[in-house]
């Protein structure tokens, strides 16, 4: 990474006031305010709304293999998406998508 | 019914929460182990965990920052996976909302997922709790969630630089995030919103980094509840 120290604690300071800012919003300062229910209905969709278009490249494109798509990595997205949808558990999901990646890293000659 | 302690009512927030702990021990480990391997120092690593507390959004900044965007996108990205804690806070104001401002910041400091989701559960299955009591089961889940959250990231971290780089860490952020994100996907509005999240951000990808994905989750949360409206309509 290309980050100075000091570039490193801003971002963590920042993160760190904005996040509270947002955990504090209604419960502290907007006390029995209520939030339009438009903004209600935008604020739901924020995780759903970011994550995807954060990993969708990174699983097409990956870094380590110089933006080369990886059948192991692709595979391994595939099956811990699967399995999570399947089963709604978050360390089966991830561990069935690590077994995925090594198994098919393992296979191509990438792992020891 | 008998009224209970705020003190039985912690032990209950904290036998509640214990299911849970198995699952963000791993996942606060491997932050640890992902932050040392991107390079930063275990001050940084745990000034992270502690000051920031929010294992989505900590995951999505260290991504940002491995990819090369600037500083504010950086931020902006990160700030925008939190956006659903404003909805929390939100629902918590009927119960806590009384509470004092010191009580109200610390329960706002360990607000989670889970803290969020276990408690306002808990409170809606016993309505005849009072304050002291719903006080009592918030910092019962809370406590051990963070205690363990910043405790095994420490482990993660020290553990961290020992991993070879044959083993693909890069990839525990992709797998994390999707595994995050896969139970999320509980109606047809989320799915809409996930898809076009994907397409938007690929679609964008040759922008500066981060900012493709600003525009992305924009046009997917306007999708998500634009999906949502017509589906209410549909179902009258």
């Amino acid at each position: 990474m290309t980050w100075t120290n000091s570039e490193i604690w801003t971002i963590i300071g920042l993160l760190a006031v904005g996040t509270f800012a947002i955990r504090f919003s209604f419960l502290g300062l907007l006390g029995g305010a209520t939030l339009p229910p438009v903004v209600l209905r935008l604020l739901r969709y924020t995780p759903v709304a970011v994550i995807p278009g954060m990993v969708a490249p990174l699983v097409l494109w990956p870094q380590a293999t110089g933006g080369q798509t990886d059948l192991p990595r692709l595979l391994a997205a595939l099956v811990t998406f699967g399995v999570g949808v399947w089963t709604k558990n978050l360390i089966a999901s991830i561990l069935s998508g690590a077994a995925t990646l090594y198994a098919g890293l393992w296979f191509s000659g990438g792992l020891l | 019914m008998v009224e209970i302690s705020p003190k039985a009512a912690f032990a209950k927030g904290f036998r509640a929460t214990l299911p849970f702990l198995i699952v963000v021990t791993p996942f606060s480990m491997l932050f640890g182990v992902v932050a040392q391997e991107a390079g930063l120092q275990l001050a940084q690593t745990m000034g992270f965990t502690i000051l920031v507390i929010a294992g989505a959004a900590q995951f999505a900044a260290l991504q940002m920052m491995v990819d090369g965007a600037t500083l504010p996108l950086v931020l902006l990205a990160a700030l925008a996976v939190n956006l659903r804690m404003a909805m929390y806070s939100a629902a918590l104001v009927p119960h806590l909302g009384k509470a004092p401002l010191r009580v109200r910041a610390l329960a706002a400091y360990l607000l989670f997922d889970q803290t969020y989701a276990i408690s306002v559960a808990a409170y809606e299955k016993d309505p005849t709790w009072q304050l002291p009591q719903k006080i009592g089961f918030y910092f019962g889940v809370a406590v051990p969630l963070a205690s363990v959250w910043c405790s095994m990231t420490l482990v993660g971290a020290l553990i961290g630089s020992a991993v070879p780089p044959e083993f693909a860490l890069d990839f525990a952020l992709p797998i994390t995030f999707l595994a995050l994100i896969a139970p999320m996907l509980r109606s047809l509005a989320h799915v809409v919103a996930a898809l076009i999240s994907v397409v938007v951000a690929l679609a964008l990808s040759s922008l500066p980094t981060g900012v493709g994905l600003i525009i992305a989750a924009i046009a997917a949360m306007v999708a998500g509840a634009l999906v949502e409206t017509w589906a209410e309509r549909h179902s009258k």
